[in-house]
């Protein structure tokens, strides 16, 4: 670790304009660090050529005083979005060797603003999972360590690598997508910013489809500032993709150190859960408290379909995923595995190149939209997921500006803790962040505290639809008053 | 509803996935698993509740009816495990 990589994105976007360091040092800076920690196993592929060149071209825009907001900013993508002429893999083997000819919106929005790719993270096969053990590429490996043991834990997932990018200092932010809470539940357990941002916000065009209707890219950063600053270059309308919001991206770091001054924020009665450990509840009370010595009110309020959120995440989610993972045949694209006729080809082809998971949502998938089971799954959690969207609107119609909630049921646990054969145990982790997408709402994870065994713990707080901005101040807030989190090198 | 053996089978060949006898049974536990955690939602009232069709409400995009992008078979087909002549290539289908 060296000073360069210590620094925030903001404060290397600055001292890139006073000419402190040149766009070429910072990624070499950053690069070094990336090497050096390929025991995290957080990259798929590194890209350090491209990224020389790319921060060649910073320095000579540098130079020519013509800097985009990101110029000359060391990033890593999750290999979920497609690069350009770049192996862009979802870590899964079906697309083991897919090398896109095209760029994904949100990746060719950082381009343009001048930011350097220094390569692709780690991920569960098609962001499918909640611990990055399901990748075709092995698990990533928290930069974290409980204090004086050195048992390897799980970084969160689905963005398990873009999260450990970020908290071990290879990249000054990254990008990730998250469908049931993939960038809030990672960010959450190595004490990194994550935003989920509104449905709609940032296109999703040229990245790698999961589940259509949940999906969004969001940043990770280690400030709410840099993800303030990531989420107005990712963010904005697309013609490719007919779900992206024709609305325009406020400047979101103007709401970083915005007063909160009589904000009214929900707390969910409903998101106390039986056997939630002690820290969390106290981390909560704690985020609470360090609002209300801001200046904002709190309300508790009720969401009372939050329990049935999760379920009917797992029939919503799958059946979108096996209608989209449909693709993957062994004709266009990714691997092919010859079989005697063409539906022997296609069944060997998705045999071999799925993992476990994703073959068993695909099927669960294809067994809730099947005929005569389509009523009794799909749609009646089509509805309950209206239900879950109308308790939200009707919190908001009462005049609450965000909610605190918890974000994750715990710290960060061992790998291999929960990828036994009962497959609900890893899916409890994203109790409080499904809730989010079913609605379509923007979360922010923030750091909040350490808990017994020096692990990370976050907070999440929900917002107006398109009101990330709020996000942005009350985060602030309480980053503010939590401090920052830092793991200790032993890689 | 939990599923039995052959309803695994039917399923793996309707997702065409390809099974192999002695995993059925360890799919059948979990997918059951899964199954019987969603059953919950069949206790939530959803009389006259409309299903979702679109998280965020907005209108449908228009855009002109003309080409915009095109002749770039070279590109389309340049991840295709196999292919000649501009065709992608399968196993035959008609006798």
């Amino acid at each position: 670790m060296n000073e360069l990589t210590s620094l925030t994105l903001a404060d290397a976007r600055d001292g890139l304009r006073q000419k402190r360091f040149s766009a070429d040092e910072l990624t070499a800076a950053h690069l070094a660090a990336m090497e050096q920690a390929r025991a995290l196993n957080a990259f798929v592929l590194e890209t350090p050529e491209r990224a020389r060149e790319m921060a060649k071209a910073c320095d000579a825009r540098l130079a020519r005083g013509e800097a985009g907001p990101l110029e000359g900013i060391p990033l890593a993508v999750k290999d979920m979005f497609c690069t350009a002429g770049i192996r862009s893999t979802a870590c899964s083997r079906i697309l083991r060797d897919f090398v896109p000819t095209y760029e994904s919106t949100v990746t060719a929005n950082l381009w343009r603003d001048g930011a350097v790719l220094i390569g692709k993270t780690n991920c569960d096969e098609f962001a499918m999972g909640s611990s990055n053990e399901t990748s075709c590429f092995g698990s990533v490996i928290s930069p974290w360590r409980p204090r004086g043991a050195n048992t390897p834990l799980t970084p969160g997932g689905s963005s398990g690598g873009s999260a450990a990018a970020v908290a071990a200092r290879l990249c000054l932010g990254a990008t990730g997508t998250d469908t049931g809470g993939s960038i809030r539940q990672p960010a959450a357990l190595t004490g990194t910013v994550g935003m989920k941002p509104t449905y709609g916000r940032c296109s999703r065009w040229g990245i790698v489809a999961f589940a259509s209707s949940l999906d969004q890219a969001g940043p990770f950063a280690r400030t709410v500032r840099d993800a303030a600053i990531l989420l107005r270059s990712m963010a904005g309308p697309d013609p490719k993709d007919a779900t992206c919001a024709d609305l325009p991206v406020p400047d979101y770091e103007q709401a970083v150190g915005r007063s909160v001054k009589g904000l009214r924020i929900g707390v969910p009665k409903e998101y106390r859960l039986d056997g939630m450990p002690a820290e969390i509840e106290t981390l909560w009370q704690q985020g609470g408290e360090w609002l209300r010595n801001a200046g904002a009110e709190l309300v508790e309020v009720s969401l009372p379909h939050t329990r049935y959120a999760l379920p009917a995440y797992y029939i919503v989610c799958p059946a979108e995923a096996s209608s989209n993972l449909a693709r993957y045949d062994g004709v266009r694209y990714g691997l092919r595995v010859e079989g005697g006729d063409i539906n022997a080809m296609y069944e060997a082809t998705r045999a071999a190149g799925f993992g476990r998971e994703v073959r068993r949502r695909v099927m669960i998938g294809t067994y809730v939209l099947s005929a005569g089971y389509y009523d009794a799954y799909y749609l009646r959690a089509q509805k309950v997921r209206t239900l879950i969207k109308q308790d939200f609107e009707q919190v908001f119609a009462r005049g609450i500006d965000a909610i605190l909630t918890p974000a994750t049921p715990s710290a960060a646990f061992a790998l291999g803790e929960k990828s036994g054969s009962d497959p609900i145990e890893m899916y409890l982790n994203d109790v409080f962040t499904v809730t989010v997408n079913m609605a379509g709402l923007p979360g922010l994870a923030v750091p909040a505290g350490l808990d017994a065994r020096g692990l990370p713990l976050g907070l999440q707080l929900i917002g107006r639809p398109f009101d990330e901005a709020t996000l942005f101040s009350l985060g602030h807030v309480i980053e503010q008053a939590a401090g920052h989190f830092a793991p200790e090198r032993w890689w | 509803m939990p599923v039995d053996a052959a309803t695994v089978r039917r399923i793996a060949h309707l997702a065409r996935i390809a099974v192999a006898e002695d995993e059925v049974a360890h799919l059948q536990g979990e997918l059951n698993a899964i199954l019987a955690f969603v059953e919950q939602l069949s206790e939530v009232d959803v009389q006259g509740v409309e299903p979702m069709t679109s998280v965020m409400p907005m209108k449908m995009k228009m855009r002109p009816d003309v080409v915009t992008e095109g002749d770039m078979a070279d590109r389309i087909l340049s991840n295709a495990p196999a292919s000649d002549g501009g065709f992608f290539l399968v196993p035959k289908v008609v006798e």
